[in-house]
């Protein structure tokens, strides 16, 4: 008895639902369908290119399959030379940022907190002032020894990369108890140097790894500057090749440097779900 | 004060002589230690000042210079009508289109993911939207080559449709051209930032609206639009300064035959500059600063209003 008593009171309600719900189903339907053709639509677009792209790296005139143009690329003339000059710039770029940024940000982050918000500003700068705007100023006003020296190019990627470079920082820092750290360290006789080296540093190493990678990434891509400085990097070798072969070698070339760049900052953004994973489970 | 510190921590020490000595060491050291800050922020204060300030100060300086030297604005005068107007005028379309175009189409995007069960997918646009918003530059001019150039796939694909691209107005080495190309990476980027605001709506506002009778199309209008505003606003004026700013894509793409702002820049950079123009660079670059500077002062405004609803 008062098992089906009960069945009915839960009919009941289940009866007087439908006019409410009715609505949900109806549009989760609808829904589905627009948000298949958009993804549909937008999956083509990104797609097709990068098809396209590896497709007409691996054919040869005729358009039959050739891997001639990747293989021809290493003795192409001028991209070892290019690749040599990117590489370098590459590492002093690297070295510069990390010696400048990692003991200013984990001294700002200990000891002077209101300084943060005035690196805030300055590291979002090189985002609003474009690349293009900073060359032309430094081509006015620079010195002639500066501009004869391809690191100048390195001196402005390291700002160029300070926006990456500081943000990546900036959150490695603050998922650590960076105080708490360097207390214990000096507490136990470590000076700066062994608390920064043994204690700091091994604590934001994903923060400092996507930093680096994010820089490099910039310097083997970095057109507008470079071009305009007159140094043939890996990219404007490309574009300059462009003007005198068939074009299969820098689209190659093109290739070859957005599989590297996607791999890289593929690791980055692993790196950096790793360290807000491990930050979570700190705050819990 | 130094001194109330010295005797209270070292009380023994009473000789007037030596007493004096600690004083005097202990005022140097507190002065390192008062200057310490400066010390080690200084390296980036120089830093920043060689690599940032010093160029954006040399263009201010040397746009309202002339040739002979001496203040002039001769070269504002140059940039505000002619060749160098239209470069303006075609930035800012470019801008405008490539920011309302992606804008609109990523936040469909952003939500149909967003609201979609499958977690490899959202996990690959994660990924992806953060790999391709990074991703201007000359390898993109080449893919799009490979694409849509002459000789390229889809251009293929479609001829064998039947429709040919320049019959219907588009060449890819013109503006036509870069707009389709930036597209690639602005829609990335917004969905990069739209979706955290999408992620803040709540469900319980859409309950409350729904038991209050609205239906869906009225929870957009009444709610879900309002609300998400402000971050769509913001997105596109990110948009529109990455598409203003950019030089890279366009100067490879086209060879810097089309009339944009930074390509006349990087023109003038390259030596082809017409006799008594030869500061019209500084004063371009001058007018894309002041130019982004204002889109720069919407963005905070309109982060501020974002920040109302959704932290």
């Amino acid at each position: 008895m008062a098992p089906v008593s009960v069945y009915e009171v839960d009919r009941a309600e289940d009866e007087a639902v439908p006019p409410f719900s009715t609505g949900k189903p109806r549009r989760r339907f609808h829904f589905r369908w627009w948000r298949f053709l958009i993804l549909l639509i937008v999956g083509a677009y990104i797609l097709i290119p990068l098809y396209a792209g590896i497709k007409f790296s691996l054919q040869n005139d005729t358009g039959g399959f050739s891997d001639l143009a990747y293989k021809s690329l290493p003795s192409a003339p001028g991209f070892t030379a290019a690749l040599t000059l990117s590489l370098k710039l590459a590492i002093a770029t690297a070295v510069v940022s990390t010696l400048l940024m990692v003991p200013t940000s984990v001294y700002v982050h200990l000891h002077m907190p209101r300084f943060r918000r005035v690196m805030d500003v300055v590291t979002v700068l090189p985002i609003v002032i474009p690349p293009i705007v900073l060359i032309l100023g430094v081509e006015g006003e620079y010195p002639l020894w500066a501009r004869a020296s391809p690191y100048l190019l390195s001196f402005m990627y390291v700002i160029l990369a300070m926006p990456f470079v500081y943000r990546s920082l900036d959150a490695g820092l603050s998922a650590i108890d960076l105080k708490t750290l360097t207390e214990a360290s000096r507490s136990l006789g470590g000076n700066w140097l062994k608390t920064m080296w043994n204690v700091i540093l091994p604590n934001i190493r994903p923060a400092l790894l996507s930093a680096t990678v994010l820089t490099l990434a910039l310097v083997f891509g970095e057109y507008t500057m470079a071009s305009l400085d007159l140094w043939v990097t890996i990219p404007v070798w490309i574009v300059q090749a462009g003007q005198t072969s068939d074009g299969h070698i820098q689209v190659a070339a093109s290739m070859m440097g957005l599989i590297g760049t996607w791999i890289l900052l593929i690791l980055v953004v692993s790196l950096d779900r790793s360290q807000s994973r491990r930050s979570r489970r700190r705050a819990s | 004060m130094t001194i109330d510190v010295t005797n209270a921590s070292d009380p023994g020490a009473s000789a007037p002589g030596s007493e004096a000595f600690v004083v005097k060491r202990r005022n140097f050291r507190n002065v390192l230690r008062a200057l310490e800050p400066t010390f080690v922020v200084t390296p980036f204060v120089i830093y920043s000042f060689l690599g940032l300030g010093v160029p954006a100060l040399a263009v201010f300086y040397l746009a309202f210079h002339g040739e002979t030297g001496g203040w002039t604005f001769e070269n504002m005068r140059l940039i505000s009508h002619g060749i160098f107007l239209i470069g303006f005028e075609n930035s800012i379309k470019l801008g405008l289109l490539t920011s309302l175009i992606p804008g609109v189409i990523g936040v469909f995007v952003a939500y149909a993911i967003q609201t979609s069960k499958s977690n490899v997918l959202k996990r690959l646009t994660s990924t992806g939207s953060g790999v391709l918003a990074n991703f201007g530059g000359i390898n993109l001019t080449f893919m799009f080559i490979a694409t849509l150039g002459s000789a390229g796939i889809l251009t293929a694909w479609l001829h064998a449709l039947g429709i040919s691209l320049t019959s219907i107005g588009f060449n890819l080495y013109t503006f036509s051209g870069v707009v389709v190309v930036y597209m690639y990476f602005q829609l990335p980027l917004m969905v990069l930032v739209i979706t955290p605001a999408l992620a803040g709506l709540r469900q319980n506002w859409r309950e409350a609206a729904e038991n209050l009778g609205a239906s869906s199309w009225r929870y957009w209008i009444h709610v879900g639009i309002p609300v998400l505003m402000p971050s769509i606003l913001g997105g596109m004026l990110l948009l529109f300064g990455s598409a203003f700013a950019a030089y890279a894509t366009a100067e490879s793409l086209t060879l810097g035959l089309v009339a944009l702002a930074p390509i006349q820049i990087g023109n003038f950079l390259n030596g082809n500059v017409i006799a008594g123009e030869t500061h019209v660079g500084y004063a371009i670059a001058v007018g894309m600063l002041v130019i982004l500077a204002f889109v720069m002062l919407l963005y905070s405004l309109v982060r501020k209003r974002a920040s109302k609803w959704l932290q």
